[in-house]
Formats: C-alpha cells, sequence, structure tokens
C-alpha cells in the first residue's frame, strides 16, 4: 500500500508538469488554432529565469577578511552579494536563498512579454497557412531559442536548488497512520501546480474575459461579429499559456537542473499527453497529463521493469498508441477539432 | 529516354553528370592553398551528400506528394542502419545483403507504422509518428540492449567484434572492412592535377549510383497516375474519398517508400561505416530531414537532394570556421571594427551552426515556401524581367501543388 502510494505521488510531480505544458499547448490550439513545436522551449526559458534570477541574486562583491585565513595563511577573501549588503545578512540571505521560488514573480512578466511578442511578431502570420508551416516555422523558433540559450548559459545543466527550508524530506503518510517520506518540494510542486490549473479553470469559467475566451473557442466568428476584438484577447491567451509553460519551467528547476534542450524532451511527451487527453479539451489535457506521470512512475518500479525491461520508456508511446486506435478523437476530445 | 519526357530526361542526365563529377566540382580550391577547407571533395562529406540525398528524396515522397508531415522518419533510418550492420556481424562484410535486408526491414517496420498513424492526418499523423521515432529511440537505446536480447547495443552503437560468426566471411581473400564482393569501401584512388587532388572512392560511387537509381526512381513515381493520386491527396483528400475512391492504399503505399528509401539511406551509412548508434533515431534527426527537404523546396524532384547538399555542406564548414579564420578575414578592416565583426559573427560559427540553420530555415518557411528552388525560379524570373506566373507553369521543377 505504502509502495503504491508512493508511486502515484511519484507520479503526480511529473505529471504536474506534462499537465502544465499540455494546457498551455491546448489553450493556444484552442483559442488560435496553432500547433506550438516552440512550446518546450516557452518551458525552458522559464527554467532560465530562475536561473538567472539566481545568479543575478548571487552578484557579489569581494573583501579580505582578515581574522580568517585559508590554508596557506593569507587573507581569506569572503564574497558578499550585494543583497545581503542591502539588506543585511538575515533578510538578504533568504532573499538569495528563496531565488526559485522568486523567481515566478520575475518569471510571469517576462514570459507574458515573450509570449505576446512571439505571437504578434511571428504566429499571427501564419494562421492563414496550412498546418505544417505552423509546425514547421514553431520548430525552427524552437531550434532558435534553444541555440541562443546554449549560447548563453552553455550546455550543461545548471544546479539550482529550491530553498532549504523547503529541500528536505517529510513524512506524508503520517495523518494516515503510513510511513511514506516524500521530498518536500515535489509536494509543493504539485500543489503549485494544482493552484495554476485551477486559477486558469476558475478564470476561464467565472470572469467575463474567460467567457468571451471561451465563446471565441466555439465560435470565433461570431463573437467578432458582435463588435469584440477578439483577436486581442487571444493573443493574451497567448501570453498566459506562454506564461504557464514557464511558471511550470520555474518550478521543475530544483528537481530536475536545467539544460538546453530540457524544453524539447518534454515538448514530444507533451504533445503525446495532448493528444491522449484530445485535442482541444483543457481538461482532457490535465487527466491525461497526471494518468500519464502516474502511469510512467508505476512502469519505473523495480517490479515492472524487471519483468519486462525498459517499459518505462515506452509506456506512454504506448499508451497514446491504444488510445489512438480505440478512441481516436482522445480521452476527451470534441467533436470536430482538427478532424480535416 | 528511360520513359521520361525530355525535360526529365535532361534533369537526369545533370544531376548524373553532376553527380559522378562531384570529386572535380566540390574540389575547386588547391589542396595548399587557405581556401582548401571549402573543399567538399573528400569521400566522408561526399558519401553524406549523397546518402542524404537519398533520405530527403525518400522523404519528399511523402511530404511532398502527399502533405503527410512526418516527423518520425529517423527511425526507418536508423532501423535501415542496425539491419545492415546485423547483416556484417552474421554474413559478413559484403555490403549487398545488409543493403538489402535494411530495405527489407525498415519496408516492414514502415507498414506497421504506416497503417497505424495513417488513420489520422494532419498534426495527428505528425505526433503519431514523432512518437513512434521516440519509441523506437527508447527501445534502441535501452530496452533493446539488455544483456538477455541484445539487439542494439545501446550506447556504444552496434558494431562488428572479432567473436561474430561472419559465416562467408574469408579474411584470406576480402578485406576486413566493407566491401562490394571484395571492393573494399575505402578504397580511393587519389589523382594528383597540378596543385589539386581529387579523390575517388569506391563507397562514394555505390552510394552515388545508388542514389542515381533512386533519383530515377522518384521522377517515375512522380510523373505516374500513382503520383497523380498521391497529389491529388495532398489537395484535396476529402473530395477524393466522396469521389468514392479509397486514399489510405495510395498514402500508406507512399509512406511505405519513403520508409524504405530511408531504410536504405540507413544501409549505405552503415556500409560506409560499419557502426550504428541510436542517436540516428532521435527526433531531431527526424527534425534534420524535415529542414534538408523544407530548404531544398518539397513537392519538387531537385529540392531535397539540394537541400541535404547544402546543410550537410554548410554544417561541415560552419562548423571549422573559428574566431582566427574570421580574424584572417576581415584583417583588412581597422582593428577596432575587425574585432566589432568578429563578435557579432561569433555566435553564428563553430560550435553555433544550429543557430544559423534555425534561422536560415524559419526565414525559409517564411518567406520562401518553395525552398531555395523557389527561390532559384524567383531570380532566373527576375532577371528575365518576366512575370512569375507565366512562367512557374512551364517551369521543370515547380513545386506539386
Amino acid at each position: 500500500m505504502d509502495a503504491i502510494l508512493l508511486q502515484i505521488l511519484n507520479g503526480l510531480d511529473k505529471g504536474s508538469a506534462y499537465a502544465l505544458i499540455a494546457l498551455g499547448l491546448t489553450l493556444i490550439f484552442g483559442t488560435l488554432g496553432v500547433v506550438n513545436f516552440a512550446h518546450g522551449a516557452l518551458f525552458m526559458i522559464g527554467a532560465f529565469c530562475a536561473v538567472t534570477l539566481q545568479r543575478i541574486l548571487n552578484l557579489s562583491f569581494e573583501t579580505v577578511d582578515e581574522t580568517q585565513t585559508d590554508f596557506l595563511g593569507n587573507p581569506l577573501k569572503v564574497k558578499t552579494p550585494y543583497v545581503e549588503a542591502w539588506f543585511g545578512p538575515d533578510i538578504g540571505g533568504s532573499i538569495v536563498d528563496w531565488a526559485v521560488p522568486l523567481a515566478i514573480l520575475f518569471a510571469i512578466p517576462i514570459m507574458i512579454g515573450v509570449g505576446y511578442v512571439m505571437e504578434r511578431g511571428l504566429i499571427k502570420h501564419f494562421y492563414k497557412r496550412p498546418h505544417a508551416d505552423q509546425i514547421l516555422v514553431t520548430f525552427g523558433l524552437a531550434i532558435v531559442l534553444q541555440e541562443v540559450v546554449k549560447y548563453f548559459y552553455g550546455a550543461n545543466p545548471i544546479q539550482t536548488p529550491a530553498p532549504d527550508a523547503l529541500n528536505g524530506v517529510m513524512n506524508l503518510g503520517a495523518v494516515i497512520g503510513m510511513d511514506i517520506i516524500y521530498p518536500v518540494w515535489r509536494v509543493v510542486y504539485f500543489a503549485f501546480a494544482v493552484l495554476i490549473i485551477g486559477g486558469i479553470f476558475c478564470f476561464l469559467q467565472f470572469t467575463t474575459f474567460g467567457m468571451v475566451v471561451r465563446a471565441g473557442m466555439a465560435d470565433r466568428e461570431t463573437v467578432g461579429l458582435l463588435g469584440i476584438n477578439i483577436d486581442r484577447r487571444f493573443t493574451i491567451m497567448f501570453g498566459i499559456a506562454a506564461a504557464v509553460a514557464g511558471l511550470a519551467g520555474v518550478m521543475y528547476t530544483p528537481i530536475n537542473p536545467p539544460n538546453y534542450h530540457m524544453g524539447m524532451d518534454f515538448l514530444v511527451l507533451s504533445f503525446v499527453v495532448v493528444v491522449v487527453g484530445g485535442m482541444g479539451s483543457l481538461p482532457g489535457a490535465v487527466l491525461a497529463g497526471f494518468l500519464l506521470g502516474i502511469l510512467e512512475s508505476f512502469a519505473s518500479t523495480t517490479w515492472a521493469t524487471t519483468t519486462l525491461p525498459g517499459i518505462n520508456q515506452i509506456i506512454i508511446y504506448l499508451v497514446a498508441i491504444a488510445v489512438l486506435l480505440t478512441r481516436p478523437r482522445g480521452l476527451m476530445g470534441r467533436k470536430g477539432v482538427m478532424e480535416d | 529516354m528511360f520513359g521520361l519526357n525530355k525535360k526529365d530526361t535532361s534533369v537526369l542526365i545533370i544531376v548524373a553528370v553532376m553527380v559522378m563529377l562531384a570529386p572535380f566540382l566540390l574540389n575547386p580550391f588547391p589542396s595548399a592553398s587557405g581556401l582548401a577547407q571549402f573543399n567538399a571533395g573528400y569521400p566522408d562529406l561526399m558519401q553524406k551528400f549523397v546518402i542524404f540525398g537519398i533520405f530527403a528524396i525518400g522523404f519528399n515522397i511523402l511530404f511532398g506528394l502527399t502533405g503527410y508531415l512526418s516527423f518520425g522518419h529517423a527511425a526507418f533510418l536508423g532501423v535501415g542502419s542496425y539491419s545492415c550492420v546485423w547483416m556484417f556481424k552474421l554474413l559478413g562484410y559484403n555490403v549487398l545483403p545488409g543493403i538489402l535486408l535494411s530495405i527489407a526491414v525498415s519496408g516492414v517496420f514502415a507498414l506497421l507504422i504506416g497503417y497505424v498513424s495513417l488513420r489520422r492526418s494532419g498534426i495527428y499523423f505528425s505526433i503519431l509518428t514523432l512518437a513512434f521515432a521516440q519509441m523506437s529511440y527508447a527501445l534502441a537505446y535501452s530496452v533493446l540492449s539488455n544483456p538477455k536480447f541484445n539487439l542494439t547495443n545501446g550506447e556504444t552503437g552496434l558494431q562488428v567484434y572479432a567473436d561474430d560468426p561472419q559465416w562467408f566471411h574469408n579474411p584470406d581473400r576480402l578485406p576486413d572492412l566493407p566491401h562490394l564482393f571484395g571492393l573494399s569501401m575505402r578504397a580511393t584512388y587519389k589523382l594528383d592535377l597540378g596543385a589539386w587532388e581529387f579523390q575517388f572512392n569506391a563507397g562514394y560511387y555505390l552510394c552515388a549510383v545508388i542514389m542515381l537509381a533512386c533519383f530515377y526512381l522518384a521522377i517515375r513515381i512522380f510523373r505516374s497516375p500513382f503520383g497523380m493520386m498521391l497529389r491529388a491527396v495532398k489537395s484535396n483528400q476529402q473530395r477524393m474519398n466522396y469521389t468514392g475512391l479509397n486514399s489510405r492504399p495510395y498514402t500508406l503505399a507512399a509512406f511505405v517508400i519513403s520508409g524504405m528509401y530511408a531504410g536504405l539511406a540507413g544501409g549505405l551509412l552503415s556500409a560506409v561505416d560499419p557502426l550504428a548508434g541510436a542517436e540516428r533515431m532521435q527526433w531531431t534527426a527526424s527534425g534534420e530531414v524535415v529542414l534538408m527537404t523544407i530548404l531544398g523546396g518539397a513537392g519538387t524532384l531537385i529540392g531535397p537532394v539540394l537541400g541535404a547538399g547544402f546543410i550537410k555542406y554548410f554544417e561541415n564548414i560552419f562548423s571549422k570556421i573559428n574566431d582566427y579564420v574570421l580574424h584572417s578575414w576581415f584583417s583588412f578592416l581597422p582593428d577596432g571594427m575587425e574585432d566589432a565583426v568578429v563578435f557579432l559573427i561569433h555566435p553564428f560559427i563553430g560550435k553555433g551552426w544550429h543557430l544559423t540553420l534555425g534561422i536560415l530555415f524559419m526565414l525559409v518557411v517564411i518567406f520562401l515556401p518553395g525552398g531555395l528552388v523557389e527561390g532559384g525560379q524567383r531570380l532566373v524570373n527576375w532577371i528575365r524581367g518576366r512575370k512569375a506566373k507565366s512562367s512557374t507553369a512551364a517551369h521543370e521543377t515547380n513545386p506539386a501543388e
């Protein structure tokens, strides 16, 4: 029982990342009808926002400390981050320590900006072109973005630790009398994902803006005829989708040190998630994200890998193929989306 | 000639002459001069030109004619490579059985994948092929390399070891490297003419002859009723279905044919260098053949070959340029300006080649959807000062639509 719960938990944090990226993909697809191969790159840019903020906060100056000496007997040079000098060692230290969560605030405007520029500057011109062209141009964009990041940050993964307070493990099973030791940060990640997903759904469901966007997804032309500037709202939705992917990336950095091709790795799986969930269905994307994440974690257990070696590597693809053959529209796909 | 009309025959003959004379044409700079690094006339690179040419020609039969964008063609390339090396391991170093098996196996593989993927079209198809390719990559990289059942040798890559059976191999008479009935693939005849050195490599010529055969076959497919049917699928599949025609057998046939081309290319890659690794199946490799085809011009006959040559050439050349070379080029500028220019170009060369490629690819997709071929046509039209409309219809290598 413990083991099963542990696997489910394991699946939930990977599933959260899948669900967040797939949610963004579906938002873009549902509103603008564009298949965004650069969405993985947005996830990656989000992760590097966290890296950047951490580097900015760690900018420091050197002072010579006469009281301490290194092993050669010379006075020790001490690096003090500017933040600590300004706010004092206590507050400054914890600001540096909490760089990753703080990066959320840093990443939101950047990601919305990136999404806005991307939509206005490039993708806008591809609405009328065939889907193949949209795939190709966003694929090219993904390559460019990832190479630019590689140029500035190098090819190696960059360690970006979580705050010390959230870095340990906790016993999740204490409440129900079981022993489930689990890293705190992964719980935080899951909670964060649920929060974001809930926020997006509430936004679409309970605000006027969201209502207009939903109406536009159902029938863009009619909404336009009613005198609503639907394009502008869709552009904003693109920015929000980019921000969702970016935030998923920011929070994922302590789990997996970011490198420049992490976006591509996640992108393929996220597409599979979207297809399994049903193209254009937001709940489908979220559901499939969590389901596939959990499935993958169950396939990674020792029992599964000894019975069928390597099953954890291919399980998602197998499921995707099975789903598409039995339910071609995906788990919760709507009729008439991408049927041409 | 060969059942082709006059224009196709001349295209084929021009391509054949260029391919056969490639060691001369690609070697314009004397070997001692500073420009010698831009020569492409050495066997390794020339082999890549024609092999990836085959890959792209095959991909174009699917994408250019039917419009189905497959993002998983590298899987077939990888399968072809593995089958060819297995033939080396079991039978011996003769390339013929290896190449034949790689075509056959990749054909079967393509039939299976195509049967499933072609149930959907559009984006679903792209994602399905992508999923299959990634699955094959995962299978090759880790699943099929466990000690109990080692088919792919995982990360190390599949290669021939001394204790392999090699039933028909006779080390006394035959070279210990891939060969065609005794003619080693590495055999190179070097011709010194004045300051130039030209290399004629057996492996290159084998690949070149096969490439020409593939090119000829592709022309025949393009001009056949079958090819017409595939174009009809691209322009309006729904209407075709309404006329009572089942289009799936046609698209499946196109998928299998292009898969076999990819398998052949993979087999040839192993034939010139008997090592097959899983990275050949990764989806970035599938992306590369898409780049080649689009860059050259999808749906045209010569485009994919041009694109393959273009990408492979610049991949090699750009990776070689470094800051030192740049400084020597721009040394005529004043010092500060020289540094500034080198600084500006630096991100795009050497390791930054992929950045250049990505930008180039985006520019092509945005401004020149017909690729290099369309660019050439526009240039010709511009020089002739005629309207583009009247001549594209008459021009030989116009896009399929």
